[in-house]
């Protein structure tokens, strides 16, 4: 048990821990990890930051870094402390995040994590324990351990043809071009020492200019994972780890950049702006002008994609919603969409809708032959069939059903684009039904057109479907 | 007031950005993709934050971090992606962490489909990951719910500081309906008492699920207990149709629920006395009122997207009064109407029969 000269960026008892000795850290002797925290408790008074530094502790021998470190803190899953460390420093990014990792949640089990923040540029602080083994769960083997390093589960060493060679996190972060800083230190010899606490320092210091993504590994010992003794597992990493995890800088970017650089911009909650915003988003449509639908309207509007036909939904919908009625557009989709057949279902109603699927149509618009084989059966005795004679050859039961043939394609190409046919069927829709009146369509139609070149000869395309309806 | 016609999938950004919900944390899934995209519109466009996380894993783990600020956050997926957010939506949970989680279901088990299903009843209303947790589950039917429970959603998270989820399926997500926008909510809560936002005062808290000591840990336990039994007997939400003189008693939800809706009505115009409850709440389930139709129905009916998963719940109400039957469509086949009216019939015959 190692008792700390205390940093004020140490709480001066530690209250959270359990048991008795509440002055003394929970690590074994000779471990690493009381090394780290005392250097980076100690740069982050030097920097004046602790009382705005957010420490994320990891899953690992670290997992009780709340216990020590009096700023803001944060225990993370096994793994995720850099994604925790994301998203707090882009929600306060006045904030200083600390991630600090072991091997295992770094580079096993957080591997993705950790290089999607690097890649991304985080704007925090990544420290990482490189102890060539799982600490806390009894001194299995981590990615960073050695080959020929016996771990509990690798009894007869790491062999690289079974297990894998060590992973080198620095020299694979520093092919990103996001990070700022990025160097290898160990709690070795003394000058290793002095190195490591200039890193950690300079880590920080460049997260609070605002330059960007610093990331220390330091190389420590476990002398419980390695069964040493506090010496030998120094002499062990110094002389054996230091040959794999060589130390050095491999990305510092630091001087290059301006202050603030790497800053994110978040606001906070503001209710005028989000009001102001979500009103933009109404319809253009504007208000509600309350029609009487002669009855509800259950449709279903069938083709092949690219002729308009979920739009088609999509008008007819928004001329309900103006006219004051329940409206509900349902389009098919996944796999039916892929064979190039496109069809939804409509609901205008003056009662709440129920069931968005129609099953039954009262109104069925064909504009291509398997629509009409495959839906005209479904339509409810009396209802409506529109069927585009430009691209279908057969006719319904006109016994049973209501038919309107239209050349709607032809109409359209007349009118100046085939692309317009969608309207033209839906002239002859309203004509066919009287659900609303011409007028009504037409000026909603020109609310909700977006381009606005094209409004003439959709009012034409719309009036042309009306009037055939009406005068055949 | 401002209306829109719009997707549920986009609805649902709507209200939480009124809600003030300030960090949106995703990964692409289909059907939930929509939700998404709506999101990396809006939220930067207000300030907010957006970011396609490598992971479900990953955005659920970004979601602790914000909700651990007190920030309002949400994240949504599919059901694959769902599964993933298990273990974090665990750690918010224990953390006490308020946040909101959408499930756009699909048909699974394993890649399944992209077709609504509601086979993650079990998932969402019975915890999902270790521990014992809950998450607050809201079942919304349309768009304009879409909308409207995922502002309930934040709020109900705050109020409880405990995870929400939003439960719907690929209709419910791709149907356009009329939605009345609305405004921003005109306050948030003050969490600095136990959150960690990197400002000063906050500084001696801990955002933390770890609690070593056993006795501890029952205590927090039995602490998150009496909260969720305090969400049960205050935040059900269900609908009642036409239940007062049904014989029968046909439960659904979310899309299924709008089905039995029409069918309840073609069933009424043959005679037929049936009546819809619908769950809004899935988690709390609404108990109490099932056990009270008990008394006056003759039988119930769950019908479910799934080979039977809140029909458990329903026997559990309904505690062996009555008959309890059940119909189920799964894979992404959605029954429609006529199908359901036939098996109205079949069982209110059985009952004449009988
Ligand atoms: C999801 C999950 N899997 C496994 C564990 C068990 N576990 C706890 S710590 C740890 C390894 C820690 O090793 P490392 O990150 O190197 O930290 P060290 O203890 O060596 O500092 C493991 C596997 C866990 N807590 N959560
Ligand atoms: S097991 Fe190893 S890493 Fe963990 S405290 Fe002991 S020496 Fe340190
Ligand atoms: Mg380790």
């Amino acid at each position: 048990m190692k008792t700390f000269e205390k940093s004020n960026g140490f709480y001066q008892v530690f209250e959270r821990k359990s048991g008795p000795a509440k002055e003394a850290t929970h690590y074994c002797p000779g471990c690493g990890h009381g090394n780290v925290h005392k250097m980076i408790a100690e740069s982050m008074e030097e920097l004046g930051l602790t009382k705005r530094t957010v420490f994320v502790s990891p899953v690992g021998c670290s997992v009780f870094g709340y216990y020590y470190f009096d700023c803001g803190n944060f225990q993370a899953a096994h793994g995720r402390a850099a994604a925790v460390a994301t998203a707090v420093k882009r929600t306060n990014p006045d904030a200083i995040v600390i991630s600090y990792q072991g091997d295992g949640d770094l580079a096993a089990i957080g591997t993705a994590e950790t290089i999607h923040a690097a890649n991304r540029g985080e704007n925090i602080t990544v420290f990482f324990v490189n102890n060539a083994i799982y600490g806390m769960t009894g001194g299995q083997m981590a990615p960073t351990t050695m080959i020929g390093q016996r771990s509990a589960t690798t009894p007869l060493g790491r062999k690289a043809d079974i297990h894998g060679n060590p992973i080198r996190m620095c020299e694979m972060l520093a092919t990103l071009p996001a990070p700022t800083y990025i160097e290898r230190v160990a709690i070795g010899h003394s000058k290793h020492i002095m190195k490591a606490r200039k890193a950690i320092k300079k880590a920080l210091r460049i997260q609070a200019e605002g330059k960007g993504y610093s990331f220390v590994e330091i190389v420590s010992a476990c002398p419980t994972g390695w069964k040493m003794d506090p010496v030998a597992s120094r002499d062990w990493l110094v002389n054996d780890m230091l040959k794999v995890f060589p130390l050095g800088v491999f990305k510092d970017e630091g001087d290059n950049l301006d202050d603030d650089s790497w800053k994110r911009h978040f606001e906070p909650f503001d209710k005028d702006k989000v009001d102001v915003y979500l009103d933009r988003m109404k319809s253009a449509v504007g208000e509600v002008e309350p029609t009487v639908l002669p009855k509800d309207l259950n449709c279903k509007f069938a083709g092949f994609g690219g002729q308009g036909i979920l739009t088609l939904g999509l008008f007819l919908s928004q001329i309900g919603m103006r006219g004051g009625h329940h409206v509900s557009w349902f389009p098919a989709y996944g796999p039916e969409m892929r064979g190039g057949t496109a069809n939804c279902s409509v609901n205008l109603s003056t009662n709440r809708i129920g069931t968005p699927l129609v099953d039954h149509p009262n109104v069925l618009v064909v504009m291509n032959q398997p629509s009409l084989d495959l839906f005209e059966k479904d339509v409810v005795d009396g209802g409506t069939i529109i069927i585009d004679s430009t691209v279908v050859e057969g006719t319904a039961d006109t016994k049973r059903l209501n038919v309107v043939t239209i050349p709607a394609s032809d109409i359209a190409d007349e009118v100046g684009t085939p692309k317009v046919a969608n309207v033209v069927i839906l002239g002859a829709l309203v004509a066919a039904t009287d659900a609303f009146t011409p007028e009504f369509c037409e000026s909603t139609l020109r609310a909700i057109i977006k381009k606005k070149s094209l409004i003439d000869m959709n009012m034409e395309a719309f009036r042309r479907g009306y009037d055939f309806v009406k005068n055949s | 007031m401002a209306k829109q016609f719009m997707k549920g999938n986009d609805a649902i950004i709507v209200g939480a950005l009124a809600a003030g919900c300030r960090a949106y944390y995703g990964y692409p899934i289909t059907p939930a993709s929509e939700v998404a995209h709506a999101a990396a519109l809006h939220f930067p466009a207000l300030g907010g934050v957006f970011i396609q996380a490598e992971s479900e894993v990953s955005a659920i783990n970004m979601v602790y971090g914000t909700a651990g600020m007190g920030i309002r956050t949400m994240t949504a997926s599919s059901s694959p992606g769902f599964s993933l957010k298990q273990e974090g939506l665990s750690y918010c949970a224990g953390a006490e962490l308020p946040c909101v989680v959408v499930n756009i279901v699909r048909g699974g088990p394993g890649l399944g489909n992209i077709a609504p299903e509601q086979a993650d009843y079990f998932q969402i209303t019975k915890g999902g990951g270790h521990g014992n947790y809950r998450l607050i589950a809201l079942a919304p039917n349309g768009a304009q719910e879409m909308c409207d429970l995922t502002m309930k959603a934040f709020e109900l998270a705050d109020k409880y500081r405990n995870p929400a989820c939003i439960m719907a399926d690929g209709i419910t997500g791709q149907m356009m309906e009329v939605v009345d926008i609305p405004k921003g909510v005109t306050d948030l809560p003050d969490h600095s008492e136990w959150s960690v936002t990197g400002e000063p005062e906050t500084s001696g808290n801990l955002v933390s699920s770890i609690v070593l000591d056993p006795h501890d840990l029952e205590d927090h336990n039995l602490k998150l207990d009496a909260k969720y039994k305090e969400i049960m007997a205050n935040e059900v939400i269900f609908e009642e149709y036409k239940t007062e003189d049904a014989d029968l008693i046909v439960v659904a939800y979310g899309v299924v629920s709008r089905i039995v809706y029409s069918t309840v009505d073609m069933a009424r115009k043959q005679g037929l006395k049936v009546g819809l409850l619908r769950p809004i709440t899935l988690w709390p389930f609404p108990t109490e009122v099932i056990a009270r139709l008990a008394g006056t129905a003759s039988q119930f009916l769950a019908v479910e997207l799934s080979t039977g998963q809140m029909v458990e719940d329903v026997q559990l109400a309904v505690n062996g009064k009555v008959p309890v039957h059940f119909y189920g469509r799964c894979g992404g086949v959605v029954p429609g109407s006529k199908e359901l009216l036939d098996e109205f019939t079949k069982i209110m015959e059985g009952v004449t029969q009988s």
